[in-house]
């Protein structure tokens, strides 16, 4: 609690003791949202695997629960997420620190005023409108110059999932370098620096811990991402180091059960929470790294 | 400068060469910069491009078509009107019970949490839920509201889902504003014998309340461009009247985007262009709203 309470818990009226547990209610309300996630997961799973070796799903090559010959690896579905948060950070990581190398260090507040709404409102475009850009132009434009290049590839639904992290990567890391204290600045200015040292050895090791955990929010963010990788990389489970072929996420499966018709009970249903599951499991694992991260190298000026 | 940062700014004889690497390295960061502003440049260009020509008053009134021909000026028309309702419907019931819920927690946490590890834990699990992929809240409201509760593929089944989805961020959004209020007034109306809750009812949510909305508007801005979620939970593609209950059937704007994206006739990718056009004007028309809201109330 951040607020005075003169009160101090002891003096209680009738009023505060009702407002009390209703707004206790509201805030447990997310605590049966994480319950509620796992259970889902894990009870929709164990049928699952009452018909699917765990072995075969976590090692098995082939990913191909609802058509027959059926097989149930995962690790294609896992190898196209990992294309994608490979690809997509491959562009997002560099262009969102240098972004907020600028912002922080070098851009006056004229162009402080113009880039960051515009990053903004590329934050808040929804992820079905990025699909359609990658389908409509990115593809077309790799097609150009790779005219094999399937309607769906793996390179589109990266170079997508891409520009839409930038905005995050930006945003946290500016936010992790304006929270450097000038002292340090003047004390590398003092020493002769340039503006190009102090930016890069002083500012960048400074704001390691909160860049870090940007980059770590945003790979979590791809590994998650749904419909721009469905609509622009595929639906064809591949493992494939060739990133103009048609690749399927794990999202993008779920969402191939999701409007198919699926029976509920059938196999295919069942790996719906399975794969769910799986990716839950390395979004939680991404989210307290990024935690870890930001404590295990914050740098503390008092 | 490989151990010691220090060492590498102490002597001037590489000046000249290290003001030519900083100009570099700032010509970068400016690249790197307008790689943003440029995707979205062309993001909203191509847009308009695809959308051009079909684009008409029409297309906001007429149910959608399996033929292209008819979404043309001067065909039978065809549009995107049962899903803009659709949508309309699902973000008014998402808001209704994220206010309620989003405050109510926010104002627990701030004003009535002890400071114990069950206060830390509920803190620390809403900065997780808020990492947690969309489509796995799809999942979840899939198992619960669709099938365990028995509400079907309905309305109130997405709203409460798109609920869960966005209640981190109102909660956090809330928490900032009620901090925000300052703590004198509490002080004041305690002096003059107010009881816990007078205070929060009388002085810490009307002043709270400008931030609350704006915060709570954005997120439900995110909300209705939301797809996955609402594609697990059944949202229908081909609905030709809005919903009319809680618990109809119902279709959503980003839904039927993705319908007419995935068609393989070239046309269509004309009419998912429309269709996005009209989803960020609504969702752009949201943000203004509370940015109005921001300035109207700003008080330093």
């Amino acid at each position: 609690m951040s607020t005075t309470d003169i009160t101090n818990g002891t003096v209680s009226d009738r009023g505060t003791t009702i407002a009390r547990i209703v707004f206790f209610a509201c805030a447990l309300v997310t605590v049966l949202t994480t319950f509620g996630i796992i259970l889902v997961l894990v009870t929709g799973s164990i049928p699952f695997f009452r018909n699917v070796s765990l072995v075969e799903f976590l090692t098995g090559t082939e990913w191909s629960p609802i058509i027959r010959p059926r097989s149930y690896g995962i690790l294609p579905l896992v190898w196209g997420t990992l294309l994608i948060v490979v690809g997509s950070a491959a562009i997002a990581l560099p262009v969102g620190v240098l972004t907020a190398i600028y912002l922080s260090e070098y851009a006056n507040s004229r162009v402080r005023r113009i880039v960051k709404p515009t990053l903004e409102i590329l934050a808040g475009v929804p992820t079905i409108v990025y699909g359609f850009f990658a389908i409509s132009f990115i593809t077309p434009q790799i097609q150009r110059f790779y005219p094999d290049t399937g309607t769906f590839n793996a390179l589109s639904g990266a170079i997508v999932v891409g520009i839409m992290i930038i905005p995050m990567v930006s945003s946290l890391s500016e936010d992790a370098m304006s929270a450097v204290p000038d002292e340090l600045r003047n004390a590398g200015y003092g020493l002769g620096a340039t503006k190009f040292e102090v930016s890069t050895a002083i500012v960048l090791p400074a704001a390691i811990s909160g860049i870090l955990a940007s980059f770590v929010l945003a790979i979590s963010r791809a590994i998650g991402e749904t419909m721009a990788v469905t609509l622009a990389a595929g639906m064809q489970p591949n493992i494939t180091l060739n990133v103009f072929e048609e690749i399927q996420t794990m999202t993008a499966y779920m969402v191939q059960v999701g409007i198919s018709d699926v029976s509920v009970g059938s196999v295919g249903y069942q790996s719906l929470f399975a794969v769910g599951l799986v990716l839950f499991v390395m979004t939680l694992a991404m989210n307290v790294l990024s935690q870890y991260v930001r404590l295990r190298y914050r740098e503390v000026y008092e | 400068m490989s151990t010691d940062p220090i060492e590498g700014f102490v002597g001037g004889e590489n000046l000249r060469r290290k003001r030519l690497y900083g100009r570099i390295f700032v010509g970068i960061c400016i690249l790197s910069s307008l790689v943003g502003i440029l995707a979205l440049v062309v993001l909203i260009a191509d847009l308009v491009y695809e959308a051009w020509g079909w684009l008409t008053l029409d297309f906001l009134t007429y149910p959608p078509s399996r033929f292209p021909e008819n979404y043309l000026p001067g065909g039978r028309g065809a549009g995107i009107y049962p899903a803009l309702i659709g949508s309309i419907f699902l973000i008014v019931l998402t808001a209704i019970f994220t206010v309620f819920l989003g405050v109510g927690a926010a104002i627990y946490l701030e004003e009535y949490a002890p400071d114990n590890r069950i206060t830390r834990f509920i803190e620390a699990n809403i900065a997780n839920l808020a990492g947690v992929p969309s489509i796995v809240y799809g999942l979840l409201g899939l198992a619960i509201f669709v099938r365990a509760v028995g509400l079907g593929s309905s309305l109130l089944a997405g709203a409460l889902t798109l609920t869960l989805l966005i209640l981190p961020i109102v909660i956090v959004a809330a928490q900032e504003a009620i901090r925000a209020v300052p703590d004198s007034r509490r002080q004041a109306a305690y002096g003059v014998g107010a009881t816990k809750w007078e205070v929060t009812r009388d002085i810490v949510l009307p002043a709270a309340i400008p931030g609350i909305m704006t915060g709570t508007i954005l997120s439900l801005s995110r909300a209705i461009g939301e797809t996955a979620p609402i594609l697990m939970v059944g949202a229908a593609t081909s609905m030709f009247v809005p919903p009319d209950s809680l618990s109809s059937p119902f279709a959503a704007m980003p839904m039927q985007i993705f319908d007419w994206a995935r068609l393989p006739q070239a046309e269509f990718q004309h009419i998912a262009a429309a269709g996005s056009i009209v989803l960020l004007t609504v969702l752009l028309l949201m943000n203004a709203t509370a940015i109005l809201i921001r300035n109207k109330y700003d008080v330093k």
